[in-house]
């Protein structure tokens, strides 16, 4: 009984020791050597549109309305004690320090992430990885590497432009219809958050995030099992890990930076 | 001088897990011949092939390509050798994002420095080759089956290669592009001066071309010879596979208790 619990801990405890390993190798061999900047460019740039543009509009979308019902909530609150002049600092401290990165890092996950786990997964059952590799060109470094510099390069700017997104949206809906003054909003809001303190913590915090993600997303494609059924599992998998992972980091950056 | 034996096989051991594919297995494949490895689904063909190919590597044994052993080559030695080999894959892997064209042009612009109107031109002659020339602009999805197996077979032959590796060129297609591809096969070894190693469990599409024959089963080779050394060869296996016969040394089912038994154990 204990014995085989014991076993069962032990097996996949194993076994996720070695996923960590074959993630950390996968990486290692995409990004080790010296990068070819002719073939690389192009390939970086393609994959910027695919995973950065192509997930704009979600992002516009959601840093909008997280960003009014910031304003909405806040406003409730704020107004019991006559603050809705701090309606401004709510709001973008908010997004700047949380919610941004945060969100961005979550809806990344589910729209691009699962997007390059089955589009890896549906190469590598389909044999397109080991065909390019018997074509002697590395698939790591030719189908893994830009792939994972685009999203490393995209998701803070992603972040950064739901912020500013959103604190619109909290200005349409503070100012605009529940009538804060436009000057308090915005000048609170700037004597309050601070470059290093807030938008840098920020931006560290999506990079951070971008890394766990984007690694998450590749080798759950790269490690599939190469069949209809392993690319949605390996697909699910991306989505519910990278979005573990994103709170979790999350707790333990929030605690270095503001914890103290 | 060019020795005659282009891939040599030696005492090949190779396990996925503990499940042992293959146990001291010896081959031979002649150059500028084509040499068929049959064998029953999931006996290990196209593990071979990637073997031979340095995708996977052998538990013991040696693989030599050109008198170089494949396992023991370094990273960019096995870049290089692979340079000279090609792989027609099952589902002919191209490539879904980019257009027939792009595919086959890939290899060379990986590879060579030639200014595209040449890579451009090189393109077409291969696609001409296997009747695709009118296809170049479409997208892998727009072919047919057939198609996409001849498209790849352009992009495997792209780079001029030594030796082209087929696995099961012939599963999955209609009788007209069978035929085509059984061609194209012969022909194309015989133009280009190439080595084809096909892989395959149709007799007798591999019997009318191959040169010469492996039948392998039971992990290593049951049977070699030329066609005709194979159709008078006395091994029941090797007859079993040949006339197709469901039962036989192989057996029809799989290994199970005895069915009496189990009925018995039912109705208890
Ligand atoms: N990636 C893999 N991991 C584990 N087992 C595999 C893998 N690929 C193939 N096998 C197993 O190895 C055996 C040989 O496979 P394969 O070489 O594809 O056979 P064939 O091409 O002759 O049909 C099969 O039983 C298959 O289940
Ligand atoms: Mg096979």
């Amino acid at each position: 009984m204990i014995a085989d619990r014991l076993q069962r801990i032990g097996h996949s405890t194993i076994s996720t020791v070695a996923g960590f390993g074959r993630a950390g190798l996968m990486l290692f061999g995409a990004l080790l050597g010296k990068p070819d900047f002719r073939k690389g460019f192009p390939l970086l740039v393609k994959q910027l549109y695919v995973i950065g543009v192509l997930s704009l509009l979600i992002i516009l979308v959601s840093g909008l309305f997280i960003g009014m019902v910031l304003a909405l909530q806040g406003y409730n609150v704020l107004v019991k004690f006559g603050a809705e002049g701090m309606l401004g600092p709510l709001v973008s401290l908010s997004l700047l320090r949380e919610l941004g990165p945060v969100v961005t890092a979550l809806l990344f996950a589910g729209r691009a992430g699962s997007a390059l786990t089955a589009e890896i997964g549906l190469m590598k059952a389909t044999e397109q990885l080991s065909s390019m590799e018997m074509m002697a060109v590395d698939p790591l470094r030719r189908i893994i590497a830009p792939r994972f510099w685009a999203g490393v390069i995209c998701m803070p700017l992603l972040a950064l432009i739901f912020n500013a997104v959103g604190i619109l949206g909290g200005h349409l809906v503070g100012v605009e219809w529940l009538g804060v003054d436009a000057g308090s909003y915005w000048s609170a809001m700037q004597a309050n958050v601070d470059l290093y303190q807030d938008v840098m913590n920020g931006v560290i915090k999506s990079l951070v995030f971008a890394l766990v993600v984007i690694w998450i997303a590749l080798h759950k494609g790269y490690d599939a099992v190469p069949t209809s059924e392993g690319i949605s599992r390996a697909t699910t998998e991306t989505v519910v890990t990278a979005s573990l992972a994103v709170l979790g980091f999350d707790f333990i950056l929030t605690a270095v930076m503001f914890g103290g | 001088m060019l020795s005659e034996i282009l891939i040599d096989i030696q005492g090949l051991s190779f396990s996925r897990g503990d499940r042992p594919i293959y146990r001291a297995m010896n081959m031979q494949v002649q150059r500028g011949k084509v040499t068929a490895i049959m064998g029953p689904s999931g006996i290990g063909k196209t593990t071979l092939l990637k073997l031979i190919g340095g995708q996977l590597k052998p538990d013991s044994g040696k693989i030599l390509f050109e008198g170089r052993d494949i396992p023991r080559l370094s990273r960019s030695e096995l870049y290089q050798a692979r340079k000279k080999m090609s792989m027609l894959f099952q589902s002919g892997a191209l490539f879904t994002e980019m257009t027939v064209f792009d595919n086959v042009a890939f290899p060379l612009r990986e590879h060579t420095k030639l200014p595209e109107s040449l890579i451009r031109r090189i393109v077409l002659m291969k696609l001409e080759a296997v009747g695709l020339r009118g296809a170049r602009d479409l997208m892998p999805a727009e072919l047919s089956g057939g198609m996409a197996r001849r498209a790849a077979l352009a992009r495997a032959i792209a780079l001029d290669p030594e030796l082209i590796m087929y696995d099961e060129p012939f599963a999955g297609q209609d009788p007209i592009s069978m035929g085509v591809i059984v061609r194209l096969i012969r022909e194309l070894n015989n133009a280009l001066g190439l080595t084809s190693v096909v892989v395959s469990h149709d007799v007798t599409e591999v019997m009318s071309i191959a040169d010469y024959v492996y039948v392998v089963a039971d992990k290593t080779v049951i049977g070699e010879g030329t066609p005709e050394q194979l159709r008078n060869d006395p091994s029941p296996l090797v007859q079993q596979f040949l006339r197709g016969e469901a039962d036989g040394p192989v057996p029809f089912h799989f290994k199970a208790a005895a069915y009496q038994d189990e009925l018995m154990e039912l109705t208890r």
